[in-house]
């Protein structure tokens, strides 16, 4: 579904990401970990298109397509689902609204119909409790003075509704209590199938109790510089990152 | 004193003014003979040209001759809708026999009855006020009676041309009863391609409780260059709310004074710029506390793009009886362009020490992270920046009272940035 070769990618200049290299199949969850500082959002934000961002080198191959070519609504279009570590405050645009007009706009580009009113509220009511989110929230103008919990569970909700075939979470546990966490991670393990895959960025263990991946990478220094199973977060967990930034950083010398 | 600028620009328009009320316009003529036109460099007119630009892009000042209009122009120019009453103006004169007759309100045109006027716009504030007293014809007086709400808005629709002349000097006095209500919309609209110079004067007298909403847009070509000035007197316990919106035009300058006579008022202006090529709008508002515990907000709104201009003046002057005084200001501006500008200034004059004053003016681009957030959903990029712009404005939007033209400005602001949804 997707494959990374060689991606290099910097912002002003400065080299954030030197090489990355992964291979993502239909019906897996990737989760990718590492220190803060060493990539994670870089790579999220480089897949799904921010424009600051300048790819050097390397290539990203989408469902066949060059995704790297592809304007960031178009990516989406195509299935890849972006949920923020820090998702925006957008006073004045309603969170119905915006979901409406993107949820149309995506099934366009598909060649489907435009959802009316009716059809996507009844599709709303249904997602809105796959996620157990507030219809007061919705009512509200898009995430703005949402919490921290709030704001995350808002992504969620949002990817159920655009269905992507690609799923990148970024983070999505930050701020989250554990029953959030649990809701939230509920949510994620009920739109698996063996047609999309999901890759989760964290740098905590825990929201892999939850979410359980298939194979866990870890970042450093703009790197995948250990791939493994499940059972490689749990170390990670119990021994910290400090023996793989030794591994690498001798390594380098 | 005479200033930099020719004196006589207007002498031809001055020489063939209207016969009638000789002292009030002779009044009018002195003021505007003693203050000149704004010269290149004047506080007031800074950023506003106005006085290169007439001389650049108007070459007969004689007064526009009215034109005639046809029921079918008017049905036309009357947006979707619509509900309440027209009254029809060419060239600056009323047409009564193309207006609604409103029950319960006096009309008439200010060529029998020229009291008060001037008494609220005083000439001796600005060279094209006192023009306007000088020079006006064929204004119209409109009379609210005291506690009578009109029930559907009024309004004043009027058409302008180049006809012969090219100056057209509107004048409307406004009078509104205690306890009274009543909405105007102010919508011009442009007719042929050469420029005219609209020198506006409206002057609203409120009473006490009285409701007063005025709603105008500024959408005529690019041929029209403007000065007005609305000013009234809001008396106790009564609203005045301005919702000014600019959408084109060549060269405008708005100048709106609110004085708040009386406790327990509140005075509003509230607007929009949106604007490109190289449409140039300034508002200068005035609201002046004179009593204590009156409120006035102020909420300005600008998008430029392309070579466009625009100037905000806030003045908010708190005299020092007016205490417990709320004033609050702000002026949010976005720059889609290198090449727009935008000067905005608070001028704020506080001499009351028990006074809620709040003021704040910003300039800016378009929120990046929004953008990419909304394309990162799907949403194509001129459309997600429409949302994000439309969302800008939609505080002032929901200012406006009457649904129907509401309905009307969110369709021309919509359709402008791309943003139907
Ligand atoms: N907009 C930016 N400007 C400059 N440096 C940035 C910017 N965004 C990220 N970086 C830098 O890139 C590196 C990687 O950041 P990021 O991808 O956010 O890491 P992670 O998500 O793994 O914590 C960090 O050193 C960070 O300071
Ligand atoms: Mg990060």
């Amino acid at each position: 579904m997707l494959t990374i070769k060689n991606l290099h990618a910097s912002i002003e200049g400065t080299p954030i990401l030197r090489g990355i290299n992964l291979e993502v199949k239909a019906g897996e969850v990737h989760a990718i970990m590492g220190p803060n500082g060493s990539g994670k959002s870089t790579l999220a934000s480089v897949l799904a298109g921010r424009e600051e961002y300048e790819v050097t080198e390397g290539e990203v191959i989408f469902q066949g397509k060059d995704l790297l070519e592809m304007a960031p609504e178009d990516r989406a279009r195509e299935g890849v689902f972006l949920a923020f570590q820090y998702p925006v405050e957008i006073p004045g645009v309603s969170s119905t609204n915006f979901l409406r007009t993107a949820l149309n706009q995506v099934r366009e580009y598909r060649g489907q119909e435009p959802l009316d009113a009716v059809k996507f509220l009844s599709l709303m009511k249904e997602k809105m409790k796959l996620v157990e989110i507030d219809q007061k929230l919705l009512s509200r103008s898009l995430n703005e003075g949402f919490s921290g919990g709030e704001k995350k569970r808002n992504e969620i909700f949002q990817m159920a509704m655009l269905e992507p075939t690609l799923s990148i979470l970024d983070e999505t546990d930050s701020g989250l209590d554990i029953d959030a966490l649990r809701i939230v991670s509920n949510g994620v393990n009920q739109l698996k199938s063996d047609k999309n895959a999901t890759i989760v960025v964290t740098h905590y263990q825990r929201l892999l109790d939850y979410i359980v991946p298939d194979y866990v990478h870890v970042l450093y220094k703009g790197r995948i510089v250990k791939s493994g199973t499940k059972e490689l977060a749990l170390e990670l967990e119990e021994k910290g990152y400090d023996w793989i930034k030794e591994e690498v950083d001798s390594a380098a010398v | 004193m005479n200033t930099l600028t020719t004196q006589d620009t207007f002498d031809v328009l001055l020489e063939s003014a209207p016969q009638n009320f000789s002292v009030l316009r002779a009044a009018g003529k002195e003021l505007y003979q003693a203050a000149g036109l704004p010269a290149a460099k004047a506080e007031e007119y800074k950023f506003t040209a106005i006085t290169k630009k007439l001389e650049k892009s108007i070459s007969d000042f004689r007064a526009a001759a009215p034109i005639s209009i046809s029921q079918n122009q008017i049905t036309e120019s009357t947006f979707k809708g619509f509900d309440g009453y027209i009254l029809v103006f060419s060239n600056g004169k009323f047409l009564p026999e193309l207006s609604s007759q409103i029950e319960g309100v006096q009309v008439g045109s200010l060529e029998e009855n020229n009291e008060g006027i001037g008494t609220i716009a005083k000439a001796e504030k600005d060279a094209f006020a006192a023009l306007n007293q000088a020079t006006f014809s064929g204004g119209i007086s409109i009379t609210v009676p005291k506690k009578i709400q009109v029930d559907k808005p009024i309004l004043l629709l009027s058409f302008n041309q180049s006809n012969e002349g090219q100056v057209i000097t509107p004048r409307f006095w406004i009078e509104v009863g205690d306890f009274a209500e009543v909405t105007f919309i102010d919508q011009s609209v442009g007719l042929g391609d050469s420029s005219y110079f609209i020198n506006k004067v409206v002057e609203a007298k409120g009473g006490i409780n009285s409701q007063i909403n005025y709603y105008r847009l500024q959408h005529e070509g690019d041929q029209v260059i403007e000065v007005s000035n609305i000013e009234t007197d809001v008396q106790a316990d009564a609203r005045f709310t301005s919702v000014n919106i600019s959408l084109s035009g060549d060269m405008v300058r708005n100048n709106l004074s609110l004085n708040l006579l009386g406790s327990n008022c509140e005075g509003n202006m509230y607007g929009i710029y949106l604007l490109n090529g190289k449409t140039h709008v300034d508002n200068h508002t005035n609201v002046d506390h004179t009593i204590p515990h009156a409120e006035s907000n102020e909420l300005y709104k600008g998008i430029f793009d392309g070579q466009s201009r625009g100037v905000f003046n806030g003045k908010i002057f708190v005299r020092q009886d007016a205490q417990k005084t709320n004033a609050f200001q702000q002026n949010n501006n976005v720059l889609l362009s290198q090449d727009a500008i935008v000067n905005t200034k608070p001028q704020l004059e506080i001499w009351a020490d028990d006074v809620k004053c709040s003021h704040g003016c910003t300039v800016g681009q378009l929120d990046e992270e929004a953008l990419f957030y909304l394309q990162a959903r799907g949403i194509d990029k001129t459309l997600a920046k429409g949302l994000l712009l439309y969302a800008f404005v939609g505080e002032v939007l929901e200012k406006i009272e009457d649904e129907s033209f509401k309905n009307h400005v969110v369709g021309l602001i919509t359709n402008r940035l791309g943003s139907k949804f």
